[in-house]
């Protein structure tokens, strides 16, 4: 137990030193931005669609940091070190799912209140999109882990970490863009989805960081 | 500068594991053929190092000398038959494994706590700093090393990890002549303590009495 918080602590201190967690913050900001530019400033039209923006924008956002997740580590023998001390791949990719997490779901769930602010949210929506959020992202982040895991070795990683990810993604979107609307529900399933993700995504992404070890 | 003063560590007298043939070993190949892209690199290989006994293994390039390393750190599954020996094996490869942000000290510290036997981590690691002559730079970044003190310190990782097992690929590989002195001191000084050591190397080192397994 003591193992798997040291690898929390160690990917989560890399996340910041490394600037990943403030540059997907950037990139979610900056799209949350770029939406009005586009759009026209329509204040109603806006607070309408604004929290599936910020759905979209958080799932690019997501897709920022993917390839320094797993790579890295593939490539500098961490994984193998690891390995030789027992660590088993799934453990070692739930450790970095947890990370993940802390790097991505709290600080962007804090930049959502600035790009509410930005869409001209009301508090109401705001409230829902934040809930969706805290229960999506687990999701996302573990998404993010296996995705990393599955393109670790490829050439040109980062653009196919993309198409692996984004379709993956869409019922997170879906439910997650649907409960401000459709309340409980879609709650609910937002709620499934994303522990099937959480459940699932360790043995996904061990198996690929097991082959990436031979 | 360079110090081959051997830091207090474990005895594995007693350590060793019996196994099917009542022949104490702390590593045992048993009829192990590896199998790497649709090639066979070796067949139906058998070979044991006893508690203080040292394996060479030799061969030209790409003939699976670190395939061998990785089959014997449980990193490659062999095609065929089994490895056996003590549960303690410490690995060093050509990757250095170390994060490059932080101080030598601290990147290898969150190895030594992550060990089989985790007590007292930055303590193994000042005493193995010191064995391989890298004290003076324990506070420097990882990332400013130059390749033979980044291989010092991997070395160093392997000192302090406490294991019985070292797992060494190509150990002399940007170390100068002073610094193989030391790595054959240090394998000396493990095997010494009764531990085993198998090393591939294209390099010559001094190993006393150590058996030879080459690849044809």
């Amino acid at each position: 137990m003591t193992g798997l918080g040291a690898l929390i602590t160690r990917d989560v201190r890399i996340a910041w030193a490394s600037g990943g967690v403030v540059n997907a913050l950037a990139f979610f900001l900056l799209v949350t931005i770029l939406f009005p530019f586009a759009v026209g400033p329509d204040t109603a039209l806006l607070a309408r669609i604004g929290g599936g923006v910020i759905w979209a924008a958080a799932l690019l956002a997501a897709l920022m940091p993917v390839e320094r997740l797993v790579g890295p580590d593939a490539e500098s023998g961490v994984l193998d070190q690891l390995s030789v001390r027992g660590f088993s791949m799934p453990t070692v990719a739930a450790a970095k799912i947890a990370a993940h997490w802390i790097g991505f779901g709290p600080p962007l769930m804090l930049a959502t209140v600035v790009a509410a602010g930005l869409l001209g949210l009301s508090a109401q929506t705001l409230g829902a999109v934040e809930l969706g959020l805290l229960i999506g992202t687990p999701g996302l982040a573990a998404l993010a882990v296996a995705t990393a895991a599955l393109v670790t070795g490829l050439r040109g990683a980062g653009s196919v970490a993309g198409l692996v990810m984004l379709p993956l993604a869409v019922p997170l979107l879906i439910f997650g863009a649907g409960s401000m609307e459709g309340g409980v529900g879609a709650i609910k399933l937002l709620g499934a989805v994303s522990l099937m993700l959480l459940a699932g995504a360790p043995f996904v992404a061990g198996a690929a960081m097991r082959g990436a070890l031979e | 500068m360079v110090q081959a003063d051997q830091p207090p560590g474990p005895s594995f007298g007693s350590a060793a594991v019996v196994d099917g043939r009542g022949t104490n070993a702390a590593l045992a190949f048993r009829d192990v053929t590896c199998v790497r892209g649709g090639r066979v690199l070796f067949e139906r290989l058998s070979f044991a190092v006893p508690p203080g006994g040292a394996a060479l293994v030799t061969g030209p390039n790409g003939i699976g000398k670190s395939s061998l390393i990785r089959v014997a750190a449980g990193l490659l599954r062999p095609a065929n038959g089994e490895i056996a020996g003590a549960a303690t094996r410490t690995l060093m490869a050509e990757a250095a494994a170390l994060d490059a942000a932080r101080p030598l000290r601290e990147a290898l510290g969150f190895w030594a706590a992550l060990d089989a036997d985790p007590d007292d981590p930055y303590g193994r690691v000042a005493h193995a700093l010191h064995a391989v002559g890298l004290s003076h730079i324990a506070d420097v970044p990882v990332r400013l090393l130059s390749t033979g003190q980044r291989r010092r310190a991997a070395l160093a990782r392997v000192v302090a990890s406490g294991a019985m097992v070292w797992l060494l690929d190509e150990p002399a590989n940007g170390l100068d002549v002073a610094s193989v002195t030391v790595l054959e001191h240090l394998i000396a000084a493990h095997r010494g303590r009764g531990g085993a050591v198998l090393v591939a190397t294209h390099l010559p080192i001094a190993l006393p009495d150590a058996q030879t397994i080459s690849l044809l």
